[in-house]
């Protein structure tokens, strides 16, 4: 089989996904069909779900606001070559830094609160990356390995320390004391009445910060250089006189860091206390999301939506339709994943060929391709 | 009251007409936490006993299964513009959501199980898990020779400590040299669904000579149950009746009547005449909880336990007998 011409840089980042997505849908209509729904109502009910009225639309702009954040933090560690899969773990002891901090400054005003919270919860999600980025760089552990397991560390130690430091007695719920007003993120129904009740709030800025934040570092800094360096090659990196194991933990403390945010969207924004395993799995979907994106900032934001829309759309799917359920609902979600993120290269081949064909000069070297393809 | 609801979801600006044209009105709703309906556990209870409540009346009801945290207001603004009445919710995380929605639906009745919310519209259902463990405990401690009895938790959450303190308390009355032994499936909402690691637990505490195992552990404690008739030691189910599962094994099961709460709910919390806002509290006096004793462990339950466990059983009634309540202070000191 001869090298195949790469497709068109707009067919790469827009088409190639809309005909994944088409294909998980599709797939998804046959399983709505076989419990015996109309597949057509099912996708105009998430569409209407999603963005139809403000407090839907709120939603899903929440949920986005969570997915820009673990995406961005999946994109930056994948642009030096690391794999990091424990961007839940990250934001859920992220957790701690922004509760401890709202809660002590929630006398004060948002204004301070948010800004120090921020940076406390940046700190301890960014801590909770560089253990297993050092043990990536100076032990050779995998990174994949590591950060899994620290997923489950993550977990234990949110459990002790909300059911036995942080919760008030007398509270029946595993879960923090309340923020006082002080202590919480405006929300944007505050100044948009078109929100509803939806908890769409302040931190959906920070993550449209962040997506420039990151946009910028990676493509116009020297450390952003030298991450998709040591991500390309990481030889060519070390030739280049760059410290391997410095960047890869520099990485992973950039990646836990703004998975640590989705701390301030849930703690500071939403719950407005700390509650157990507030992320719920924000940090895995953030992996799709990153690959649908490519990896890029503006890519991250439309995948971001996209996951966000269907969270909403399929909670809207379990109330109008009684017979779907949540565990569907799930279904749903992996197929788009499983189309989006593990099979995305599923249709390139045969579109790289059909591209070939249309255009002329490259048509010729196509025909003599499959000719040879033919005889062999 | 139909109207009023109306009104209220027009007012409120939730858009939602075209969607809910076909909504029935006044029917209950029950929506289940986020371990799901089907946990073999405290939402299945839930369900029975809306399942009950349908079989009987013949009526209708909503339902909704959570998925995070966030869609907890989500689900209630939804049932209650939509006309539910009563909603029923299952579980201890809801103070927030509910405080926050139960104001805004001053018509709309509200029952919420494991915690307490204070609002008129709202009553809260609390059982007394302690005391029902307590007895099980003291149970345990008649029926064990080794002098160890075990527990093993599902989640490690104040409320299954709750149900450990009430059986520790209880084992030590009967035998205050018993050895505890306090195991937890787990620190993920997973644990309540993890039968094969309680039952490793179980595994371990039978090797260290424990010989009658509890299971507070939801879906988790089908394990332990197996793990304790394999090696021919007893244990103790929870929440339903779990005593047929293993016959002669299962020496006795804790009963939270989570279903007999919805069900009732569901009959009476509806109309406003019925309605009982506040804390109720279901304790041994009123069934809410208690032992269960059927064909499959009378022979396993001597009378002399029986009689014994009875005393006891009406000394909490009476008061005469203090249980610790771990939320009280979030401490079991024994």
């Amino acid at each position: 089989m001869s090298a195949r011409t790469p497709l068109p840089r707009w067919a790469d980042i827009v088409l190639l996904p809309l005909l994944n997505l088409a294909l998980a849908f599709l797939v998804s209509g046959l399983v709505v069909l076989m419990v015996g729904e109309n597949p057509l109502h099912a996708v105009q009910v998430i569409i209407y779900g999603a963005f139809g009225y403000g407090d839907g639309f709120g939603y899903t702009l929440y949920y986005a606001t969570n997915f820009i954040f673990t995406g961005l933090a999946f994109a930056v560690a994948a642009h030096a070559g690391l794999f990091n899969i424990g961007g839940d773990g990250q934001a859920y002891v992220a957790g701690l830094g922004a509760i401890v901090i709202a809660l002590a400054l929630d006398q004060t005003h948002w204004l301070l609160a948010m800004p120090a919270a921020m940076i406390g919860a940046a700190l301890v999600g960014g801590f909770w990356a560089f253990i297993p980025g050092y043990l990536q760089a100076k032990r050779g552990s995998h990174v994949v390995i590591t950060t899994i397991m620290f997923n489950f560390i993550a977990a234990a130690l949110m459990v002790y320390m909300i059911n036995r430091v942080l919760k008030p007695a007398t509270t029946m719920a595993p879960e923090s004391a309340t923020l006082a007003v002080g202590g919480r993120v405006p929300q944007l129904r505050q100044f948009f009445s078109f929100f509803g009740y939806s908890p769409v709030n302040l931190s959906i800025v920070v993550a449209l910060l962040a997506l420039v934040f990151v946009y910028v570092l990676v493509w116009h800094t020297k450390l952003g250089y030298a991450l998709r360096t040591l991500g390309q090659n990481p030889s060519a990196s070390r030739y280049a006189g760059m410290s391997n194991s410095r960047l890869i933990m520099i990485a992973m403390t950039i990646s836990g860091a703004l998975a640590g945010m989705v701390a301030i969207n849930e703690v500071m924004g939403v719950q407005n206390r700390l509650v157990l395993d507030f992320v719920a799995g924000s940090g895995f979907v953030g992996i799709a999301v990153a690959l649908m994106g490519r990896n890029h900032p503006v890519g991250i934001l439309f995948a971001a939506l996209l996951f966000g829309a269907l969270y909403q759309g399929g909670q809207e799917l379990q109330f109008v339709i009684p017979g779907v359920t949540r565990e569907m609902i799930v279904v749903i979600q992996a197929l788009v994943i499983l189309f989006t993120g593990a099979m995305e290269g599923l249709f390139r081949p045969a579109l790289e060929r059909t591209f070939m064909l249309f255009s002329p000069e490259q048509k010729a070297r196509a025909v003599s391709v499959s000719t040879a393809e033919s005889e062999s | 009251m139909k109207f009023n609801n109306i009104s209220k979801a027009a007012l409120g600006g939730v858009a939602l007409s075209a969607v809910l044209a076909g909504a029935a009105l006044a029917d209950p709703a029950v929506i289940y936490d986020l371990g799901g309906k089907f946990d073999k556990s405290f939402n299945e209870a839930a369900y029975n006993g809306a399942e009950a409540w349908k079989a009987e009346t013949g009526g209708n009801y909503l339902d909704f299964e959570l998925q995070n945290d966030a869609q907890r207001e989500q689900a209630l603004r939804r049932f209650a513009s939509q006309g539910a009445n009563p909603i029923v919710m299952a579980g201890f995380s809801w103070n927030a959501a509910l405080e926050a929605v139960a104001p805004e639906f001053a018509d709309t009745n509200f029952v919420v199980i494991d915690t307490v919310v204070d609002q008129p519209n709202v009553q809260s259902i609390m059982f007394d898990e302690h005391t029902g463990s307590f007895l099980v405990g003291a149970l345990a401690a008649m029926k064990s020779e080794t002098g160890r009895v075990g527990f093993v938790g599902g989640m490690d959450v104040p409320l299954i400590h709750r149900f450990y303190c009430g059986y520790a308390y209880g084992a030590r009355q009967v035998n205050p040299d018993v050895e505890l032994t306090e195991n937890y499936t787990g620190t993920t909402p997973a644990a309540w669904n993890d039968p094969v690691t309680a039952g490793e637990l179980a595994k371990a505490q039978i090797d260290n000579g424990v010989d009658v195992i509890f299971a507070a552990a939801g879906g988790s404690g089908l394990g332990v149950l197996q793990a304790a008739a394999d090696a021919g030691k007893f244990s103790i189910g929870v929440d339903s009746n779990q005593n047929y599962l293993h016959p002669g094994s299962v020496l006795t099961s804790m009963l939270k009547r989570v279903d007999n709460a919805v069900h009732t709910a569901f009959n009476e919390a509806g109309d406003d005449a019925t309605f009982k806002p506040g804390r109720i509290d279901l304790g041994l006096a009123d069934e809410g909880v208690d032992y269960a004793l059927d064909e499959h462990n009378q022979d396993l339950i001597t009378d002399e336990m029986q009689v014994q466990v009875d005393e006891l059983k009406q000394g909490i009634i009476a008061g005469e007998i203090e249980v610790h309540d771990y939320y009280t202070d979030n401490a079991c000191p024994l």
